[in-house]
């Protein structure tokens, strides 16, 4: 059994303000979960704001360094006392992809500059090969190279620059990638598109997925397995549709409740339910 | 009774004009919450401007005009010329971010008291605030605080305070709650829901979370590329509707406890630049034919009390029963090449509508 | 569709063949014309036409003393037997001369020690935020009156410009570290570095381009800083007066009292010369912000 993605005692604290009126943000308390399978595997990390899934991405992404706890993906210790992964190594196992693809790309770049530079330096490819897995990147995604050649990146609509920012992750082959909200910032009519392109990827390139979100919905729909966080805490972790069917703990049973569904009316709770009287 | 006449509001840019805005005739009855739905670039935020009077460049009425249906003190009817006098009195705006709208150097009480209605009896319309905000949930000394000692829910219930305190005839919420947790929204959205059966006054929501509208909304109008495409009833919009777009909408949410597949709409609304001739949801629409491509279609009744802007919106409920009986998720196989012709007209970039300020989707 | 999105922003985009540079074809606005306009016919006029001049203007006595205009004598000549347009060219060469090498050193420095400081961060941050801060604080006209009374005229030009640099690198170094600390946090910089960048990629390839502007109005403005803070110490007599450069002019002009004698040329063409000089750095300066705001798009 391979693992996918493990966390060991994580914790993240911040200080903020001054002596002697500094204050200790918990942002992660006590992260443990662990999500081992042969099969690669989409987990979602769905919380509020504030809730320390952002962040929680970041100690993986090692963009932030835990204050204690040991993070393990695919096997390679990545995050902890011991960790020292190799860092052409690391970007090749493991890619991120951004909430808002426009702060994504810089405006003075050309996008698919940001790909010839991943094939290049990440994927260790010459010339030649590199404009090739870049072309097939772009098409996995629905895009062509000749539409993202020379671009800025104003000149994309917000799901095009996304899919483009999917095209990036994909070129190394990483085990894992952390998609941070991918889909928040794009037409509700549209995210399907990409949702359902991570399930592509999980089938034909065995691409693991941690998808970082606050809409309950599109977690049941993609993922395989679910944490549930608050406030910086784990509050429940299982198999996706058992934890949004069947939800333990309180909070994700506030959670779905709160959620504007289509298969119950808040008028029906508002009548019965004292709270409202 | 709000009566939109034949509505078209245009931007002025460094291009040249573009109608952000393009021909809305509907009636909007009154002790109602109306949903406006759609997604960025649509026109709904521009068509909320408009209702509210808030005209002004690079925004201008080209055409049409909005009659709200009461007069004003000296007994004319109020239209768009004369609505900014009411602002407050007779109709209110809840803005979508408290913090942007809320001055962050003084103390909230400051606010209630800036405008003509209230600056006259200070001490009166404090009394009459802190007794009021208590029905929403606040403590009265709330409006004694700075806008940021409060929390983002606390803060938007004030700004809904601040639309309903006078008890306005029309209040127009613009993404109220888009920024804020689900939790909180639900919250705010409830409590909306109550002001308006105590008030009897007409709420106008806009959003382009279908859920919300689901559970807010009496009557709901959908909106594409500056059009209106369909307007009737929540529970018919979202039972039968008349229109492929909103079938569409409606069908590309995922929800708890549902597993079967779903797509995406593939493609982007048209350029406002260059609309097409024709139908503007004709490049994406399933049932779209040359009729469709060559005669743009009417917002007609085709039930009673039920709108549709398409030709064959008899149709539409047969295409629902075909998403309806969809495959589940799992069998379907999730294969890339597959996908590639899903998204293929996609490949044209976007030409959606540039203004002075960027319209996008906010984020959350 | 292709044509009409490149042709969006009323800028022709064309394709670039190295991935990556940013944008470098500009449509100039009519106050960047003007400006650099102005300023090329400076810079022409004070290299070139001393060319043709053979005679060495500094010397005085050369000519009559205090001569009206005449075809001869272009602008007269002063009280100390020089011809002042020929004076007045090379005065202006050598303020130019100062103000470019002493805007190319504190542009250079200033951005070196900005990017750096701002991106690193650390103890070397911590360091160079010390020293840019104490040469901030230290105010700068009354230390070079003190230092200009201790030496009084016994300076060489050089030496002027090199404290002109120390004293004006320090404020735009400032700002560029705030500007690099600021772009440091943006998703982007993470993104370069999934993409393999090292540290010395990302400053030079992401956080640059957002500062160049800066850096480029910055230049403009230490220029007339420079020519300024020369042309103020002249006056007072506290430069090497005897080195023409604009405001030794006016110095001299004002010791043999020009407006009194009737040689109003004497001074009002230095002055003159030296606001159209200004205008025309201020015009390119402001042009230049402009252009670019324009070239970032509506933000």
């Amino acid at each position: 059994m391979k693992t996918i993605l493990k966390t060991e005692g994580l914790n993240k604290e911040y200080q903020l303000g001054g002596f002697p009126r500094n204050v200790t943000i918990r942002a992660l308390n006590n992260i443990n979960i662990a999500v081992e399978s042969d099969e690669p595997a989409i987990i979602s990390v769905v919380g509020e704001s504030g809730s320390g899934k952002t962040t929680l991405a970041k100690v993986i992404l090692r963009l932030v360094q835990p204050s204690s706890g040991a993070v393990t993906v695919a096997d390679h210790l990545v995050a902890g006392k011991w960790a020292r992964p190799d860092r052409t190594d690391f970007l090749r196992t493991v890619q991120p992809i951004f909430q808002n693809p426009f702060e994504a790309f810089s405006r003075y770049r050309t996008v698919d500059a940001y790909l010839y530079e991943t094939a290049t330096r990440v994927a260790q490819l010459g010339k030649a090969q590199a404009v090739a897995a870049m072309e097939e990147a772009l098409s996995v995604v629905g895009l062509e190279y000749k539409d993202v050649r020379g671009k800025y990146p104003n000149q994309f609509s917000g799901g095009e620059l996304q899919r483009a920012s999917v095209a990036r992750a994909l070129i190394p082959r990483p085990s894992l990638i952390i998609a941070d909200e991918p889909v928040s910032m794009i037409d509700a009519s549209r995210r399907l598109i990409i949702i359902n392109l991570f399930l592509a990827l999980k089938q034909e390139y065995k691409t693991s997925l941690v998808y970082i979100t606050h809409d309950l919905a599109t977690a049941y729909y993609i993922s395989d397995y679910t944490v549930v966080m608050n406030h910086g805490t784990v509050v429940e972790f299982g198999e996706a549709k058992q934890v949004l069917q069947n939800p333990q703990h309180e909070y994700t049973r506030l959670l779905l409740s709160s959620i504007p569904s289509l298969d119950h009316k808040w008028t029906e709770e508002i009548a019965t339910d004292a709270k409202y009287s | 009774m709000i009566k939109l006449d034949n509505v078209v509001a245009a931007y002025t840019t460094q291009r040249g004009q573009v109608n952000a805005v393009e021909g809305i005739d509907l009636q909007i009855p009154d002790s109602i919450i109306m949903g406006i739905a759609g997604e960025s670039g649509c026109g709904k935020s521009t068509l909320m401007k408009v209702i509210y009077g808030d005209i002004g460049f690079p925004l201008a009425l080209s055409a049409g005009s909005v009659d709200y249906g009461f007069n004003n003190d000296r007994g004319q009817p109020v239209t768009s010329k004369n609505i900014q006098k009411e602002w407050f009195k007779r109709i209110s705006y809840i803005p979508q971010s408290s913090m942007s709208s809320l001055n962050p150097v003084v103390r909230i009480r400051h606010q209630f008291t800036d405008y003509p209605a209230t600056s006259k009896r200070k001490a009166e319309t404090l009394e009459r605030v802190r007794t009021f905000i208590q029905k929403l949930g606040l403590p009265p000394e709330a409006i004694d605080a700075y806008p940021h000692q409060l929390s983002g829910g606390m803060r938007q219930r004030i700004m809904v305070a601040m639309a309903t305190f006078l008890n306005p005839e029309i209040i127009l919420a613009d993404e109220p709650t888009t920024a804020l947790d689900v939790v909180v929204q639900k919250d705010i959205l409830i409590l909306l829901m109550e002001l308006q059966k105590e008030m009897k006054n007409t709420i106008i929501f806009v959003s382009h979370d279908m859920g919300v509208h689901y559970q807010l909304t009496d009557r709901m109008m959908i909106m594409y590329a500056g059009k209106a495409v369909e307007y009737a009833n929540t529970a018919d919009i979202f039972v039968e509707p008349l229109h492929p777009y909103t079938l569409m909408l409606t069908s590309s949410l995922p929800t708890i406890g549902d597993d079967r597949a779903r797509a995406g709409l593939p493609g982007s609304p048209p350029s406002l630049w260059e609309p097409p001739q024709g139908c503007r949801f004709a490049p994406r629409c399933p049932l779209a034919t040359d009729l469709c491509r060559m005669a743009e279609p009417p917002l007609v009744e085709h039930r009673p009390g039920r709108f549709s802007a398409c030709h064959y919106a008899e149709s539409v409920p047969q295409l629902k029963e075909t998403i309806r009986n969809a495959p589940r998720l799992s069998d379907v196989a999730r294969d890339p090449a597959k996908l590639i012709a899903d998204v293929e007209s996609a490949l044209k970039l976007d030409e959606a509508l540039e203004t002075a300020t960027r319209v996008q989707e906010p984020a959350r | 569709m292709k044509e009409s999105v490149a042709l969006r922003h009323g800028v022709q985009v064309k394709p670039r063949i190295a991935p990556g540079w940013p944008r470098l074809r500009p449509k100039l606005n009519r106050r960047l014309y003007i400006g650099l306009s102005i300023i090329a016919v400076f810079i022409l006029g004070s290299f070139l036409l001393p060319l043709l001049n053979s005679v060495d203007p500094a010397e005085q006595g050369t000519y009559l003393k205090n001569l009206p205009l005449s075809s001869k004598h272009l602008l007269g000549t002063n009280a100390l037997g020089q011809d002042i347009f020929w004076f007045l060219v090379t005065a202006i060469r050598n303020s130019l001369l100062l103000g470019l090498g002493v805007s190319l050193a504190v542009t250079l420095i200033s951005t070196f020690l900005g990017l750096s400081a701002g991106f690193i961060g650390g103890w070397y941050e911590r360091i160079v935020v010390i020293f840019m801060d104490t040469f901030i604080t230290i105010p700068v006209l009354p230390i070079l009156i003190v230092v200009g009374a201790l030496v009084r005229g016994n300076t060489s030009f050089a030496v002027v410009g090199v404290i002109l640099v120390c004293f004006g690198w320090a404020w735009s170094a400032r700002t560029i570290r705030s500007m690099a600390l600021s772009l440091r946090e943006r998703e982007f910089v993470n993104m370069a570095r999934f993409s393999g960048a090292s540290t010395m990629d990302i400053i030079y390839r992401e956080i640059f381009p957002y500062v160049y502007a800066y850096m480029v109005v910055g230049f403009i403005n230490t220029i007339l800083f420079a020519i300024n803070t020369e042309a103020a110490l002249a006056v007072i007599g506290l430069s090497k007066v005897q080195v023409p450069t604009l405001g030794s002019i006016i110095f001299w002009a004002l010791n043999y009292n020009a407006l009194m004698i009737g040689q109003t040329a004497w001074i009002m063409a230095p002055i003159a010369a030296t606001v159209v000089l200004f205008l025309g750095l201020f015009l390119t300066s402001t042009g230049y912000n402009q252009l670019f705001a324009e070239r970032r798009g509506v933000s």
